[in-house]
């Protein structure tokens, strides 16, 4: 285990802005992505995607 | 000679649609699984780099998407390649619906890499071979979307494509190879097939799995999308 709590876990040693902007636009990239196919999957055909 | 019927068979988009759609709900699951069980590798069991201190912890969705964004590239220039020379219809469908999950690989390898330079170099950007190289990737891409979404009819749309993506291509190796020809500030790759990892077991395990989570993504987002494809055109 490398944290000793929460406050550390989101601290990353000082590196917080960039490590977690980093993992933070990944997942919002990704989940936009998620969002569109299902989106036009429902357009284009009645199945879930 | 029965498999090649079979294969053919798959080459129609009727028959591939339900395929697909079987396919993609296994790959997103075993993403989800996968990429769950990389992040709490990452940040759990993979101990504190010596050097770069919890900065380094980027790698762990900076490297597979790196690679994703030049192996889908590769993927998509083959099918568009196969679409121009055989004139099958899903194959050109393939290469357009792997085109944005590629360049939203690209766009976070860039944007994490950026990220990751600011701390480690001083700087969010430099215009070394790497990352110039991997910008004009992201260019392929959106060219890629912009000119197949310019051209009205679908087929003169996908061989205007396929040959964007082909001549293209060339940009792969360049970019893999940059840090080997080029004198360039990003390092060069700590892992390869022909030696053993340059970093703790822990770290290359987490990297690994966020890969292979980024490799089942791309199918399914690539295969769903590519059933949206076929239900708008036939």
């Amino acid at each position: 285990m490398n944290w000793g709590s929460w406050s550390e876990f989101f601290a990353m040693g000082g590196y917080g802005v960039y490590v977690w902007g980093s993992y933070g636009v990944t997942f919002a990239a990704i989940a936009l992505e998620i969002w569109a196919l299902a989106r036009r999957a429902r357009r284009s055909h009645a199945a879930a995607p | 000679m029965s498999a090649t019927i079979r294969w053919f068979w798959f080459a129609s988009p009727q028959t591939f649609f339900p395929l697909a759609g079987t396919i993609a709900r296994v790959c997103w699951i075993g993403a989800a699984l996968l990429a769950a069980a990389g992040l709490y590798v990452g940040f759990f069991v993979a101990p504190t780099d010596a050097q770069q201190g919890e900065a380094y912890r980027i790698i762990f969705i900076h490297v597979p998407a790196a690679w994703m964004s030049m192996f889908v590239y590769v993927v998509m220039a083959a099918w568009a390649a196969i679409g121009l020379a055989f004139n099958t219809r899903l194959s050109a469908m393939m290469a357009s619906a792997l085109a944005p999950t590629g360049a939203l690989f690209t766009f976070i390898a860039l944007w994490t890499g950026a990220l990751w330079g600011r701390p480690t170099w001083g700087a969010y950007w430099v215009w070394d071979a790497r990352l110039s190289s991997e910008l004009i990737l992201l260019f392929l891409y959106l060219g890629f979307m912009a000119l197949q979404a310019a051209i009205d009819d679908p087929r003169r749309a996908d061989r205007a494509g396929a040959l964007l993506a082909i001549v293209g291509v060339v940009n792969v190796p360049i970019i893999y190879y940059s840090v080997q020809w080029w004198n360039t500030l990003h390092q060069g790759a700590s892992v390869s097939l022909s030696r053993a990892p340059s970093m703790a077991a822990a770290m290359f395990t987490g990297m690994i799995l966020m890969a292979l989570a980024f490799w089942l993504y791309s199918i399914a987002a690539s295969l769903t999308r590519v059933r949206c494809i076929i239900a708008e055109r036939e």
